[in-house]
């Protein structure tokens, strides 16, 4: 007893120094620059708090906004700005994904003004009628979104959605371990000199090979869905790995020399590891286009409010912050053509790809029918990897 | 003749057998003694390795959470800076918000879930009323049953109240941190009450009966007799609760509201995003604080023990 008695002292002495060596940090400032140096990855440039020029409707003073949305996926300076502006109180709340989304909405709304659902979720929303129509009247910001990523397949006219961040899926690669440099999605699935990781994403890697058969991505005829589900398994000899969404991590510790991942995380390992190890690449067969939108459920108790909060991140200052923040592309136009965006990210064709490369890729459409057949699919290429 | 040549050398292959057995049992028993020293090794190591290493990352002076940068206290700094007001970012106060929501559902429903917990492991190993063992069937439930499963029935439950309650009375409900203290003390009551029962099972009853033969009451004789004797199982159904309360995903995600994000919530969310490294941090105080509530516990068990002894 006493011995225990005394090892919690021992913990006491060692945790009181932590903790006063943290506070005495604060006040010298050669030290604290040092953090801010060491600290400031490429991915995070500084906030520009108070830069936006967006001015609030009169009449919000008091009130709050409920923002459902992925944890971290807004800028540091984002919600503070917006409270300030509007004299509103926002809460954040976070959910893991777009089926997780789903799932807490359909039981009715709890009170949430504003959400981030991809682009399928936008569609099978729609049909669910668990989102309502955006007054666009009251977004003129709506004018600064990219013509190319307007009126959408998943909701046309953008009846109810406008575009919040936009990527692609793309193949990260270990430079020197692969010797060369890759183009094609045939670099993946060829590739002998070690192991590979694939997306834990149905749709996209069954819509990858889709497009490599020469199908169409997101074809509802089960004949060429199993001669998709087929090609992955033939072409799977030399995956370690179905990663979901830390094939990025796995690509840094060298488990594996490849990894399909989605642009904006190959990106962050890129500029953590301050080095040229790593490349990343949009396949010349094309890729997986997708798209998070913001939408406000139905029922949200503070719709005009939502409709100010998304004319205010679609304003060019607070978009580019917020993209420059995850360095995912932003869909404001405007924020591009003011070079509001961070010109080394604005600069990687991977993030931000050429026109001819917009001519191929694709984005997925809910199919209700099909859903089975693709996950059926997708599980037997599990099993038959042994990655399940 | 041939009979009692035949004895010796039955007996002699009756010894040979012996001694190979006895060969092959001592083998068997020193490979026993290093198991029982390896064996926990191996066991610590799983245990304690991916926890050393977290607090070693805390530590690291990256965004990435697999490759080693250099020491820096830069994480702890930051979520020093969110709890005393100074300059924080947003995902770090973000965080201690979710913590701070975490910690006040763990505690009220672990209270709760304890009170509830004890008296309904109480009634059935003292009461005797009809129906008793399928209540002790039930018991269990929570704990078989998947977690989802409970989730999504909980929040079709409180629709469906909240419904009837509008209708009838025109009061309008919402999920909240009612709704989810509700179903953590559903699910934490089994856990503590199951800890608590094993502890009241092993109990002298005669103990009791020697304190009502005195002249105690029965609510004299809980406190004075029963109560400090099964404070143990009662403390340890409770720390149960609070981890699991702490640790639970599904059943708060389905049934809380805006402003309640819990931490594993938040956790969950940085999937999509690269892992903040200030959640190694706040991790490594987490442990630190356990420890050393742990480390109080069992001191005040000995403390306990010492002077009952005396």
């Amino acid at each position: 007893m006493r011995k225990v008695i005394f090892l919690i002292c021992i913990l006491a002495l060692v945790a009181v120094p932590v903790f006063a060596q943290d506070s005495s940090q604060a006040t010298p400032p050669a030290t604290e620059e040092a953090i801010s140096d060491t600290g400031s990855a490429a991915a995070t440039p500084e906030a520009t708090e108070g830069a936006t020029k967006w001015q609030c409707p009169d009449g919000f003073q008091g009130q709050t906004l409920s923002v459902f949305n992925w944890t971290t996926y807004v800028a540091d300076n984002t919600i503070s700005d917006f409270e300030r502006l509007c004299g509103v109180k926002v809460t954040y709340d976070t959910y893991t994904s777009n089926e997780d989304l789903l799932a807490r909405l359909k039981g009715g709304n709890p009170g949430y003004d504003v959400i981030v659902p991809s682009d399928h979720m936008v569609a099978t929303m729609i049909q669910l009628g668990i989102v309502q129509p955006l007054d666009l009247d009251k977004i003129p910001n709506f004018a600064n979104v990219s013509e190319s990523l307007k009126n959408p397949v998943y909701d046309p006219g953008n009846k109810y959605s406008v575009p919040y961040q936009w990527g692609t899926v793309v193949i990260g690669y270990n430079k020197a371990k692969v010797g060369h440099d890759v183009t094609s999605w045939n670099d993946l699935f060829n590739y002998t000199g070690g192991k590979v990781a694939w997306l834990d994403d149905e749709r996209a890697m069954l819509g990858i090979a889709l497009t490599m058969l020469g199908d169409d991505a997101n074809s509802t005829d089960e004949t060429q869905i199993d001669a998709a589900r087929d090609f992955l398994i033939a072409h799977g000899s030399n995956v370690a790995a179905i990663a979901s969404d830390d094939g990025q991590a796995m690509l840094e510790r060298g488990d594996v020399d490849m990894t399909v991942e989605y642009s904006g995380d190959i990106y962050q390992i890129m500029s953590n590891c301050n080095c040229q190890d790593y490349g990343f690449v949009i396949p010349k067969e094309g890729t997986n286009l997708w798209i998070d939108n913001l939408a406000i459920p139905t029922g949200a108790p503070n719709k005009p409010l939502a409709d100010a909060f998304i004319d205010y991140i679609l304003d060019p200052q607070v978009g580019a912050d917020i993209s420059n923040y995850t360095a995912y592309a932003s869909p404001n136009q405007a924020a591009i053509d003011q070079k509001l965006i961070d010109p080394e990210l604005l600069s990687n064709e991977a993030i931000y790809p050429p026109a001819d490369v917009r001519d191929h890729w694709f984005t997925i459409l809910p199919n209700t029918d099909q859903e089975t057949i693709y996950n059926d699919a997708w599980d037997a290429i599990k099993a038959s990897l042994g990655t399940s | 003749m041939a009979e009692t040549v035949a004895a010796p050398q039955h007996t002699r292959q009756i010894v040979t057998i012996n001694r190979a057995q006895m060969r092959r049992d001592f083998a068997v028993r020193r490979a026993g003694k290093i198991g029982v020293i390896v064996e926990p090794i191996f066991a610590y190591f799983f245990l304690w390795a991916p926890i050393l290493l977290l607090v070693i990352f805390s530590f690291d002076n990256s965004r990435s959470i697999s490759n080693w940068q250099g020491f820096t206290l830069e994480w702890y700094q930051h979520i020093f800076n969110d709890v005393v007001g100074g300059d924080t970012n947003f995902s770090t106060a973000l965080m201690l918000h979710s913590l701070g929501n975490s910690l006040l559902v763990a505690t009220v429903a672990t209270t709760i879930a304890t009170i509830i917990g004890t008296m309904v492991a109480l009634s059935l190993v003292r009461g005797n009323f009809p129906g008793k063992q399928y209540i002790d069937g039930l018991l269990f439930l929570p704990v078989v049953i998947p977690e989802i499963t409970q989730a999504i029935s909980l929040l079709i439950f409180f629709s469906t109240i909240f419904d009837v309650v509008h209708r009838t009375t025109g009061v309008v409900g919402t999920a909240g941190f009612g709704t989810i203290i509700i179903g953590h003390v559903a699910f934490n009551i089994s856990y503590v009450a199951i800890v608590v029962r094993a502890r009241l099972a092993d109990m002298n009853p005669h103990l009791e009966e020697a304190a009502r033969d005195l002249g105690a009451n029965e609510w004299r004789t809980f406190w004075r007799v029963t109560f400090p004797l099964i404070l143990p199982g009662i403390l340890s159904g409770a720390l149960l609760a609070f981890t699991l309360s702490l640790d639970d995903f599904v059943i708060t995600f389905f049934n809380s509201a805006p402003g309640l994000t819990t931490l594993p919530v938040f956790v969950y969310g940085l999937l999509k995003l690269t892992v903040t490294p200030e959640i190694n941090a706040i991790s490594t105080l987490i442990l630190v604080a356990s420890t050393l509530l742990i480390g109080i516990s069992i001191a005040m068990q000995g403390r306990n023990a010492a002077t009952a002894a005396a």
